[in-house]
């Protein structure tokens, strides 16, 4: 049936989509993250401007991740949005917070400690926040008649404590090799000391969030680890062990790009992973994308959109990242 | 607990309005200016004139502030209808999902994607690419409007809609209806007008501030002058886009213009306008009342002696809050006249050619610098409370469109919301207001010990010279 091809496409373009937004927000709120351990001065500002002209539209892939749940999976994006509530809220503040900062920290010299202060919270709430609501999601939240039907604190649990730090250290470790990659001189150096810690960080984080989340429920252990599946799903940590070699090895060859590369490929195998966990739900064990999906007429209104439009969008979001290519430099673009 | 008295409705109406009238202050002002600085691009290209580049670096440091207060308080507004509207979303998803998601698709992404050029780019694409990335700017925010107000047309004038098994609004079959429904084309026009109308009276109010210090200032005079323009040709044309957009509510949500007028008593000999009053729903009428006898049927049918119903010809429960409706109604026409007033006066400022001179004229235009904001609110408060009892009209009620969420999670959003939006955007209208106190320089330079300014700023040697004689004007 056409319709059910259709909503798993629908399905693949809202993944596409929260994860462009992990991999591109990711690391400006990693920048805001690390923004404490940056010298106040030159090595702040550099940060600051390497992601200046590009944080905008890292953030418009959050509001498609969001707007994209609502058009193609309404039912899940309320059911979601309510059971995780207080974390969306502190999210949207802390973003609030640091997307401001961009302009007022230059705008008078004697507010800017406060607007660099408000950038770094805000962007580690936002990241605490959203490793959180990642969590929540995979523990599984309560759904009565297509309705949340838990209470307004039931998120709160170690493992998705867990996931909450696990996305700050991951967030952080993809700003240090952003930083590596666009900085110079003793921001340059010392992004890369931060990114070795961080490296390991994030492994560490990463193992033990793995290690957690077949234990949530019987139905991840048996994904994860029943044949034949396990022959496919065995790569994923093959690949990330190949892709943290690389990484570590590139960051002590003096790579600028390769770490920035390889820590993105750990994101986008952590996504892979999580994709082998939660489908074919959009709720985990409550409601599946069949469940939730807008009727077909919906669906096919929007295909234009995912087809044509998506393109472009990359293409033209790739020519504003090659516009500002290459280091920042200690005076701005010239 | 705390706040376990209040109603979970109340609290999530109330932080959706607060939130969203926020937001609305700053794409006012943002659809506006983006279409400005475009002006202003395209006369600096024409003329190579510097006056309009250097006006250009004025307004686009400016607009880079508005432009980021608009962006982080819209995104709170695209999850808000999942956290406090979760049945809405449900139920009104299969609808107004796919139209949002289209606005994202055409015009947040084309925005931001363009910003960072517009902004920061001057030096490192050439004079035609960066002034393509201005347009690239203004359109996406007139996408962005057009795609959200079919939405909210929709949600008032709902149409090519049917209703599942599930209680969804499906797509009964083209999405035309659904996109042109009734309301929609009144509502567009009505408010891009009053976006570009906000934000002539704002950069007029700069300008006749800087003339009032400076008459020769080159920048003031061009832009008061711009703004002037501005004023006299389009509120006349608001004015008149107004009316029409109040005859198709008459047809559509007769109810709504009932509240608008304070007509509660039905007028089968033709109504009157009621000027000023305390309307009084507990007993159905306006007391104090001022009233032109007929003028009302004149207005909203063309003749003075058509009858008009009223609101005690329908079910109470289905009236919206009338004196919320009918005072912010009169506080944006109010504003509407007093716009028209200023752009007939500049005009004959003009033709006795003291545009520039008339401290008067200058005075008033500060005065109504932030009128703009003010009747764009109130436009917005009388369509949306006046759309009340219902999130869809005549279909769903917003007692029926709310999230599962306990009072004490909504409030304390609320009041978090409420902090967080003080400080944050306090600050930023406190900057907004230093940038615009600098007067328009010959030369805009980039302040010192910045290593790289927030909002593009060409190096002065790039932009050519005013000489001083022509900076006379
Ligand atoms: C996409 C739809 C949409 C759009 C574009 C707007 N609104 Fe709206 N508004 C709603 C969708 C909505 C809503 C979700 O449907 C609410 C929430 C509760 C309700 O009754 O309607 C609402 C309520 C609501 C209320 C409270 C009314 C009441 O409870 O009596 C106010 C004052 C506003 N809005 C004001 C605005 C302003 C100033 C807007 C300009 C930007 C605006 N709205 C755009
Ligand atoms: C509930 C209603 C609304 C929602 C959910 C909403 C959502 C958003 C979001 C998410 C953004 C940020 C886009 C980005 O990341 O770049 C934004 C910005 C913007 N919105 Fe809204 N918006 C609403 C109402 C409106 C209305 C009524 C208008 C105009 C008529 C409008 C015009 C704009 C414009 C022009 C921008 C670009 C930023 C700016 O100009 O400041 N929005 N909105
Ligand atoms: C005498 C002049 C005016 C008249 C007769 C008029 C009429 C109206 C009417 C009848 C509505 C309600 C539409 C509905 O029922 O949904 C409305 C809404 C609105 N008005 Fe006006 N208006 C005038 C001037 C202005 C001015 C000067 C501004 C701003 C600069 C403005 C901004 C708005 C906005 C933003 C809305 C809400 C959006 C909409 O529904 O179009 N109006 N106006």
């Amino acid at each position: 049936m056409a319709s059910i091809d259709l909503t798993i496409f629908w399905a693949a373009i809202i993944g596409f989509a929260v994860m462009a937004y992990v991999v591109m927000d990711g690391f400006d709120l990693g920048i805001g993250i690390l923004f404490p351990t940056l010298k106040v001065g030159d090595e702040r500002d550099q940060a600051m401007n390497s992601i200046a002209p590009v944080w905008d539209g890292n953030e418009t892939w959050l509001v498609m991740g969001g707007g994209g749940l609502l058009a193609a999976f309404p039912l899940a994006y309320g059911i979601l949005l309510t059971a995780t509530y207080p974390l969306i809220i502190a999210m949207l503040l802390g973003l609030i917070f640091r997307g401001v900062a961009f302009e007022f920290r230059w705008r008078d010299p004697r507010h800017r400690p406060f607007w660099d202060v408000a950038f770094s919270l805000g962007s580690f709430v936002a990241a605490l926040a959203q490793g959180i609501t990642l969590g929540a999601i995979l523990q599984g939240v309560r759904v009565e008649n297509d309705a949340y039907a838990g209470g307004w604190l039931d998120w709160l649990s170690p493992f998705s404590l867990l996931t909450g730090v696990a996305v700050v250290i991951g967030y952080a470790l993809l700003g240090a090799t952003w930083l590596i990659w666009k900085t110079e001189g003793t921001s340059h150096e010392h992004a890369r000391r931060a990114g070795f810690w961080l490296g390991i960080a994030t492994l560490l984080s990463l193992a033990a969030v793995s290690a957690a989340t077949p234990f949530l429920s019987y139905d991840y252990w048996r994904r994860w680890f029943a044949l034949p599946g396990v022959l496919l799903t065995a790569q994923v940590p093959l690949l990330v062990v190949i892709s943290a070699a690389t990484f570590f090895w590139s960051l002590k060859r003096g790579s600028h790009r390769l770490p920035f590369a390889m820590a993105l490929a750990l994101f986008l195998l952590g996504f892979v992973g999580l994709g082998v966990s939660i489908y074919p739900y959009v709720v985990p064990r409550a409601v599946t994308i069949w469940d939730a999906a807008v009727p077909y007429s919906s669906q096919v209104f929007m295909l234009p959109g995912a087809l044509v439009i998506i393109p472009l969008i990359l293409a033209y979001t790739g020519w504003a990242y090659w516009v500002f290519r290459g280091k920042v430099g200690t005076h701005g673009y010239h | 607990m705390l706040f376990d008295q209040f109603d979970p409705v109340i609290l999530a109406r109330a932080q959706f309005a607060f939130t969203v009238s926020f937001h609305f202050i700053f794409p006012a002002f943002s659809i506006g200016l983006a279409s400005f600085l475009m002006m202003l691009e395209a006369l600096w290209l024409k003329t190579g004139q510097g006056v309009y580049a250097n006006l250009y670096r004025y307004w686009l440091k400016i607009f880079a502030v508005v432009f980021g207060m608009g962006v982080v308080s819209g995104v709170v507004m695209s999850y808000q209808f999942g956290t406090n509207w979760s049945v809405f979303s449900h139920k009104a998803g299969p609808i107004i999902g796919p139209l949002m998601a289209y606005e994202v698709l055409t015009a947040f992404f084309l925005e931001a994607g363009f910003l960072g050029v517009m902004l920061f780019g001057m030096n490192k694409v050439g004079k035609r690419l960066h002034f393509f990335a201005t347009c690239m700017v203004a359109l996406g925010t007139l996408i962005s409007a057009t795609w959200i107000i079919s939405v909210n047309s929709w949600m008032q004038t709902p149409a090519g809609f049917a209703i599942n098994e599930k209680g969804q609004f499906v797509p009964a079959g083209s999405w035309l209806p659904i996109i042109f429904n009734p309301s929609f084309p009144y509502r567009l026009v009505h408010t891009v007008i009053a976006a570009f109308l906000t934000t002539a009276f704002a950069v007029g109010a700069v300008g006749a501030w800087h003339l009032l210090k400076d008459r020769g200032n080159l920048g003031a005079r061009k832009m008061f002058s711009m703004a002037m323009w501005m004023a006299a040709l389009v509120s006349p044309i608001q004015i008149f886009a107004g009316d029409a957009h109040g005859l198709n509510t008459l047809e559509h949500q007769p109810i709504k213009v009932l509240a608008m007028e304070g007509d509660y008593q039905p007028s089968p000999a033709g109504a009157p306008l009621i000027l000023f009053g305390l309307p009084n729903s507990a007993e159905a009428r306006v007391d104090y009342e001022v009233a032109i006898p007929h003028l009302g049927s004149l207005i909203l049918k063309h003749d003075p002696y058509a009858p008009l119903p009223g609101l005690t010809d329908y079910p109470r429960d289905q009236w919206p809050p009338v004196p919320i409706v009918f005072w912010s109604f009169r506080i944006m026409v109010g504003i509407g006249f007093a716009m028209l007033g200023i752009g007939l006066w500049s005009l004959l400022a003009r033709y006795r050619r003291k545009l520039y001179d008339w401290s008067w004229l200058h005075r008033a235009a500060i005065l109504m610098g932030p009128s703009g904001f003010v009747a764009v609110i109130a436009g917005w408060v009388t369509t949306e409370v006046g759309r009340q009892p219902y999130t869809v009209y005549g279909l769903l009620r917003t007692v029926d469109s709310v999230s599962p969420l306990a009072a004490p999670a909504v409030a304390a959003s609320l009041l978090a919301f409420v902090v967080v939006y003080f400080v944050a955007f306090g600050a930023g209208i406190y900057y907004l207001l230093h940038l615009m106190a600098k007067p328009p320089g010959a030369g805009e330079t980039a302040p010192p010990n910045v290593p790289q300014r927030a909002a593009g700023i060409t190096p002065a040697s790039s932009v050519a010279v005013e000489t001083p004689a022509r900076a006379r004007g």
